[in-house]
């Protein structure tokens, strides 16, 4: 049983997920969903302590190793991904009922809890997995069930209507072109090492080839660069790295906030993962970072894309768009971690998936508070709402300040990761730049706390009371943890910098 | 009890009496309020416990958690933090009594809040007071900075959301774009952020790179009020006067000058600064801020905004006491914490209860004022006259060894400022107590009847201004504790 503990990780949602379209009854579908992400949960808890206890875990699918059969490799990083993975994603389950009673139609739930756990299965499985083509069927798994989730904001009556279905299109036609790219990389990658295996391929691309009579390294032909070139962009694409980023403020502001809370606090951060794991365990960091300027095109992309991100926020009347916004700059903060390629640059982009994913998790599921007693995240709609719903603000304001990385808050471990790797490498501009676009973080923060604190509520909203009991739980679940996490780093910027020694030291 | 849980106490006081406040709320306000002054009572007692180990030489520690590898919030009591500590937490008591007779007799709202921000505040300031390393003032620092944004915004008007915004943007622009970055930039560079005697930065940096550093720790401290990062404070000034008199006076801007004085003392070390010369631009603009401040506040009509502009002005004295680099600058400094930090919370009770009692917050209105109000204006001459540093206050045995420090680094020039300064506090503080004993009342009787604030209001602030005058007599103390620190710098 314990031995198969990985296979299960990936099954028990994938089983679980045509199950609901099955039994579809309202009621039965949460129970079996709910108590399948908090199994998956309880498994990725386990999966992470036997890592940490006795190193790599590799299991054979089927029996038949590797490299001819898919295997599943979890060592720290991938273990510590599929942890706040399906912790966020069991916790933003729990948070669900009421607020998909508002924002999605009733005919539509069971499909929600259908996409929902296949698209945990599919982010899962993309950190699980040790071979490349398995990584692509799972990042396809969970793109589409995640385009199907955010068109299920099409609610009629709601004010968001139709445009999640053309939010969804549009998030589609981009992750589809992503997707493509990654799989035309892929291919070109087997065309020249015969192998999908990431282990498996990170040794062949070393080794020699004679091409045109000329002896050269796999790595140092022209396909390789290619595949690396189709590869990287679609990945960014993914990730929603500046400029690649324009499918991403749409999807997140129409689709219903759970399936907001879930995607932004988990998907473009799997996505980072496959980021990593192709520059350092596949074509490994002197490729990416000396051979080819990767590391300068992500921290030129990065910062750009911090400051641009930031400043667009700082204009958004829609408090979910503005927060997408927000993610679009913490992709940069997290990019511009790689792009240090050093020790502590890497644990700050690692510990910054995992706190960002807290935050943002704990902030959309704020949000899904007041749409569902507002029906709208407009910042006009939310003035004086810090009295009529006073939890939930306070537990907004909490995680607006860790968006500004306030110390006691988990998003000033990040930033002190990012600043020192900054300094350590001597180039204070760029720390600067980091610090001061914190406080473009402040400006977009302090807009809503000012509404919501020091204006009185427009009419219309004069009666509306604090959320249920059974969304703020989970919401403060979550803001305690980035409060938790601030101060006890043990897990947090330990286990990242435990990944971040394993990433580095892997490459020559 | 040994040291170790004296600390973790001192520190766990002050959030208890937070969330006793927060759980008894308004519908007990007796019993809550009770409990405020119990806690304060407590806190001030409990670390009066340590002053003797600290006086003869034993440094009292404690370590509570890592917050990131190599980096823990730790606790380390040495003589400043303890005179800082004593300080806010002596006046915390004081603070407490005029609060509750100020928020009752005002009849203001929120007062459960009020309290519970206050005390964690008060947490903050003596965490920052007790901080072992750098990184424990920083975080204590910015813990101080947004418990404090409630009670600055309290009334929530709109001349309240305004004076928050400029309070916590200078604040945290300061601190996150300027503080952070020379903390971060130290632990680099030195590899360690502990506060060692003699500073950890000696010899680690070429002297253009430590006068950049310096520059950034002292403009990010924002609440030292050097100028320009000066507009917060008087924009606090719409927070209720307790808050005013304690945080704006004592706790908040004293955290301040506080850390100045510390990364002067234990970051660079007092030798470093006065061999390398890489200070004495930052005592020409603490100069400046002196004279410029002390300026403004003669123009000021509000008394609130004049008492918060020569607050201003005598924060740069303890910045210049530290960028003198020299033993009787520190010593000075330091001592103008605990001198100011008495004599300006006396004014501030002052001011407001003149405002609970006769509604004026304009100095051209309180014409007569001391013929309805005697003892309240009389103590604002005590205050007044501590804060000009005049014998026999003990304001004037800071300004005296300031003075020195300045006549002992040779620069003649600040004397002269520091000179011109007590003139100019003159010049500000002692009209208004004239105007109040002597001129004709702006309207009604020639005569009128005596009518003082309320008891809770009047008390306390007669308490500091007596203080005042104790501290003439009792400085040899606080100059016995600082001596530590002072042998440091080798003269």
């Amino acid at each position: 049983m314990e031995h198969h503990l990985p296979v299960l990780l990936i099954i028990t949602p994938l089983v679980a997920a045509p199950l609901c379209v099955l039994v579809r009854q309202r009621l039965a579908v949460f129970g079996l969903s709910l108590t399948v992400c908090w199994a998956t949960f309880a498994m990725a808890i386990m999966l992470l302590v036997r890592v940490l206890d006795s190193g790599e875990i590799t299991y054979q699918l089927g029996g038949w190793s590797a490299p001819w059969g898919i295997e599943y490799r979890i060592d720290t990083l991938s273990a510590f991904v599929m942890l706040f993975v399906s912790g966020i994603g069991a916790i933003v389950l729990t948070f669900a009922p009421h607020s998909i009673a508002r924002e999605i139609r009733e005919d539509q739930h069971y499909l929600f809890f259908a996409e929902y756990l296949l698209c945990l299965t599919g982010l899962l499985g993309i950190a699980i997995t040790g071979d490349l083509f398995n990584l692509f069927v799972f990042l396809e798994i969970s793109s589409l069930s995640a385009y199907a989730l955010i068109s299920l904001g099409a609610r009629e009556g709601v004010q968001q209507t139709r445009r999640a279905l053309i939010a969804a299109f549009h998030y589609l036609v981009m992750g589809t072109i992503g997707a493509t790219f990654i799989l035309i990389g892929i291919g070109l990658l087997y065309m020249m090492t015969g192998t999908l295996n990431m282990a498996d391929m990170a040794e062949r691309l070393r080794a020699e080839v004679q091409i045109n009579r000329k002896l050269m390294d796999v790595n140092e032909t022209r396909t390789v660069l290619v595949a690396f070139a189709f590869l990287s962009v679609g990945i960014s694409l993914k990730m929603a790295l500046f400029p690649l980023h324009m499918w991403l403020p749409n999807a997140y502001t129409y689709a219903p906030s759970v399936v907001t809370a879930f995607l932004a606090a988990t998907a473009t951060k799997v996505s980072v993962y496959v980021l990593l794991r192709l520059i350092f365990t596949i074509v490994g960091a002197s490729f990416a970072f000396e051979k080819l300027p990767l590391d300068t095109e992500l921290m030129v992309l990065s910062l750009i894309g911090i400051v641009v991100a930031s400043t667009t926020a700082i204009f958004q009347t829609n408090i979910k768009r503005m927060l997408a916004y927000s993610s679009v700059a913490q992709i940069g903060y997290i990019a511009l971690g790689i792009s240090f390629a050093s020790l502590d640059g890497l644990t700050g982009a690692i510990v910054h998936l995992f706190n960002h994913a807290l935050i943002k998790g704990g902030l959309f599921l704020a949000m899904g508070c007041l749409v569902l007693r507002l029906g709208s995240a407009e910042l006009d709609d939310l003035r004086g709402i810090g009295r009529r719903m006073p939890w939930t603000m306070f537990a907004w304001v909490v995680g607006g300040l860790g968006l500004i990385g306030v110390p006691v808050t988990a998003g000033f471990i990040s930033k002190w990761y990012l600043i020192s790797a900054a300094l350590e490498r001597g180039w204070w501009p760029v720390a600067l730049l980091v610090l001061l676009s914190s406080l473009l973080a402040l400006v977009y923060v302090w807009r809503v706390v000012e509404a919501a604190y020091f204006q009185d509520s427009p009419e219309q909203h004069a009666e509306v009371t604090e959320a249920p009991a059974a969304m703020l739980i989970p919401t403060y679940v979550l803001i305690g943890a980035t409060v938790f996490f601030g101060l006890w780093t043990s897990l947090s910027a330990g286990v990242a910098q435990q990944a971040a020694q394993l990433l580095l030291e892997v490459t020559p | 009890m040994n040291p170790e849980t004296t600390i973790k106490l001192a520190l766990a006081l002050p959030l208890a009496t937070a969330a006793t406040t927060v759980f008894l709320g308004e519908r007990q306000r007796n019993l809550r309020e009770s409990f405020t002054l119990f806690g304060a009572v407590a806190l001030f007692l409990v670390i009066a416990m340590l002053a003797p180990a600290v006086t003869s030489g034993a440094r009292p520690a404690a370590t509570l958690l890592e917050m990131i590898p190599g980096l823990a919030i730790a606790f380390e009591v040495e003589p400043l933090g303890m005179l800082f500590a004593m300080v806010a937490s002596g006046l915390w008591i004081v603070t407490t009594c005029y609060s509750i007779g100020y928020m009752r007799a005002h009849h203001e709202n929120h007062q459960t809040r009020f309290f519970v921000c206050f005390a964690v505040a008060i947490f903050a300031a003596v965490g920052a007071a007790m901080a072992a390393n750098m990184f424990t003032l920083f975080v204590f620092y910015e813990v101080l900075t947004l418990s404090t944004y409630p009670l600055v915004t309290h009334h929530g008007t709109e001349a309240a959301r305004k004076g928050g915004r400029t309070y916590l943007g200078i604040l945290l622009f300061t601190s996150v774009a300027f503080l952070l970055l020379a903390v971060v930039w130290t632990w680099t560079i030195a590899g360690t952020l502990d506060f060692r005697p003699g500073g950890i930065l000696a010899g680690k940096a070429d002297n253009t790179v430590l006068c950049a550093l310096l520059g950034l720790y002292v403009f990010g401290t924002g609440k030292a009020a050097l100028m320009p990062f000066h507009r917060w404070l008087p924009a606090a000034m719409v927070a209720p006067t307790p808050v005013s008199a304690l945080l704006h006076a004592v706790a908040v801007v004293k955290v301040g000058v506080f850390t100045v004085m510390k990364v002067a003392v234990y970051i660079f070390g007092i030798d470093l600064l006065r061999t390398t010369g890489i200070s004495v631009w930052l005592m020409y603009v603490a100069g400046a801020t002196i004279l410029l401040a002390s300026l403004v506040a003669l123009t000021k009509d509000n008394l609130k905004a004049r008492l918060a502009y020569s607050t201003i002005s005598q924060l740069s004295y303890i910045v210049l006491g530290a960028m003198l680099a020299n033993s009787w600058g520190v010593i000075g400094g330091s001592m103008h914490i605990a001198m100011h930090a008495v004599g300006k919370i006396t004014l501030f009770f002052c001011a407001g209860a003149i405002y609970v009692t006769a509604h004026k917050t304009e100095i051209s209105d309180m014409r007569g004022i001391g013929r309805t109000m005697p003892l309240t204006t009389f103590a604002f001459l005590l205050g007044s006259l501590s804060v000009i540093g005049l014998p026999p206050f003990g304001g004037s045995w800071s300004k005296w060894y300031l003075a020195l420090g300045a006549a002992e680094a040779y620069q003649w020039p600040l004397v002269a400022v520091l000179m011109i300064s007590s003139l100019l506090n003159i010049a500000y503080l002692i009209p208004i107590v004239v105007r109040g004993f002597f001129f004709a009342p702006v309207d009604g009787p020639e005569k009128p009847k005596i009518k003082e604030a309320p008891m809770l209001c009047v008390v306390p602030l007669c308490v500091t201004a007596v203080g005042g005058l104790a501290l003439f007599f009792f400085a040899g103390r606080i100059y016995e504790l600082l001596t530590p620190i002072a042998q440091l710098s080798g003269n």
